[in-house]
């Protein structure tokens, strides 16, 4: 349970930070603020996810060596590009519905996430219905598609596929990371590496 | 020794950080406030996970106690006890007179999808934004009277 949970919260936090890249450059002034909102959720659901495992979730977030983080590969992605950041919202807000309304019998935090991640979903299907048909869509999606189902146990998968509509394929898995995690860890713990131990924030 | 009504009535003097126009006690997320051996012990549920207004509500709260007199301990309760209908009846009414539409309840919501303007009531609104200044607002549009709106969300 408390791996699962890492790898949630750490999703949820590195998500958070790539969707926040758009904030000041996206296409849209609205979508400029949707980006950051939901970043800040993101961020949020990290932070309350890790308070679960510990009693200093700055901590568990920016003071862990790269290779200790459990975020799924697809969260890692820098993807500047509009069809492929919609793309990935849209299958990981797929995927991540289908994790936490699994966990919330057991864990009513993840009932409080589901309340708030709903108008993520929204956000993501209002822009899959416009785009749906585009051709650059469409091959971002097929891209990015053994990145969306690594986000998700084996058992969880066939679920996904149904969803988005593409077959089970070899997965992207978790516990690998791509090339790409490193400049935005350098980026995300800069900060608290750079400050004298014992600072107080 | 600090009596309980005391410290619910201080507490409905606290400001929402981020919507002045109702107080921690009108947006529902005190749930209940103990008072035993001098102690004040408060749960607290927050409204959104990444709201920056949490800490400071936790803050006020505390500086509220200690202004009766006592010691408070705050304690975040983060299941899935909050939801908009949390929010009073008196809470809901300050929000639309200061042009925040209220959030609908939620079975309302959830089958209706209307939206009324806060400012003529009409119910001939759009959505321009499901997100907003906060993460608990969106942006509609009133095509009565042309007036642009926030919208708490139903969560």
């Amino acid at each position: 349970m408390n791996a699962q949970l890492l790898g949630l919260a750490d999703d949820e936090l590195v998500i958070g930070w790539r969707d926040s890249e758009w904030t000041g450059i996206a296409p849209l002034l609205e979508e400029d603020v949707a980006f950051s909102s939901i970043a800040q959720n993101e961020i949020g659901h990290a932070r309350a996810v890790y308070e679960l495992l510990t009693d200093d979730a700055d901590a568990l977030a920016f003071d862990r060596a790269l290779g200790e983080y459990r975020c799924a590969p697809l969260v890692e992605l820098r993807l500047l590009d509009w069809a492929h950041a919609i793309a990935r919202r849209w299958l990981y807000e797929t995927a991540d519905e289908i994790r936490i309304t699994a966990l919330m019998s057991e864990l009513p935090l993840a009932a409080k996430i589901n309340r708030e991640e709903a108008y993520h979903r929204m956000h993501a299907e209002m822009w899959h219905e416009r785009l749906r048909n585009e051709p650059r869509f469409q091959d971002a999606v097929k891209e990015l598609w053994p990145y969306a189902l690594g986000v998700l146990p084996a058992e969880q998968r066939d679920a996904l596929s149904a969803r988005v509509g593409l077959p089970v394929v070899d997965a992207v898995e978790r516990g690998t990371h791509t090339d790409e995690l490193a400049g935005l860890w350098e980026e995300m713990t800069m900060v608290r590496r750079s400050a004298p131990v014992g600072t107080q924030w | 020794m600090v009596s309980e009504a005391a410290v619910w009535e201080a507490f409905g003097e606290i400001a929402d950080p981020e919507i002045p126009v109702i107080s921690l006690v009108d947006l529902g997320v005190i749930r209940s406030v103990d008072v035993s051996n001098g102690r004040v012990h408060v749960e607290f549920t927050p409204t959104f996970l990444g709201c920056p207004a949490l800490e400071v509500m936790k803050k006020a709260m505390e500086e509220k106690v200690a202004e009766l007199g006592a010691e408070a301990d705050v304690e975040v309760v983060n299941d899935d006890s909050w939801s908009t209908d949390k929010i009073t009846a008196a809470g809901r009414e300050k929000l639309r007179a200061a042009g925040f539409a209220p959030p609908a309840p939620r079975l309302v919501q959830l089958q209706s999808h209307v939206h009324r303007c806060p400012y003529c009531g009409s119910t001939q609104t759009k959505l321009e934004n499901i997100f907003g200044p906060t993460p608990c607002r969106s942006l509609r549009y009133c095509e009565s009277c042309r007036q642009p709106f926030e919208q708490f969300k139903t969560i």
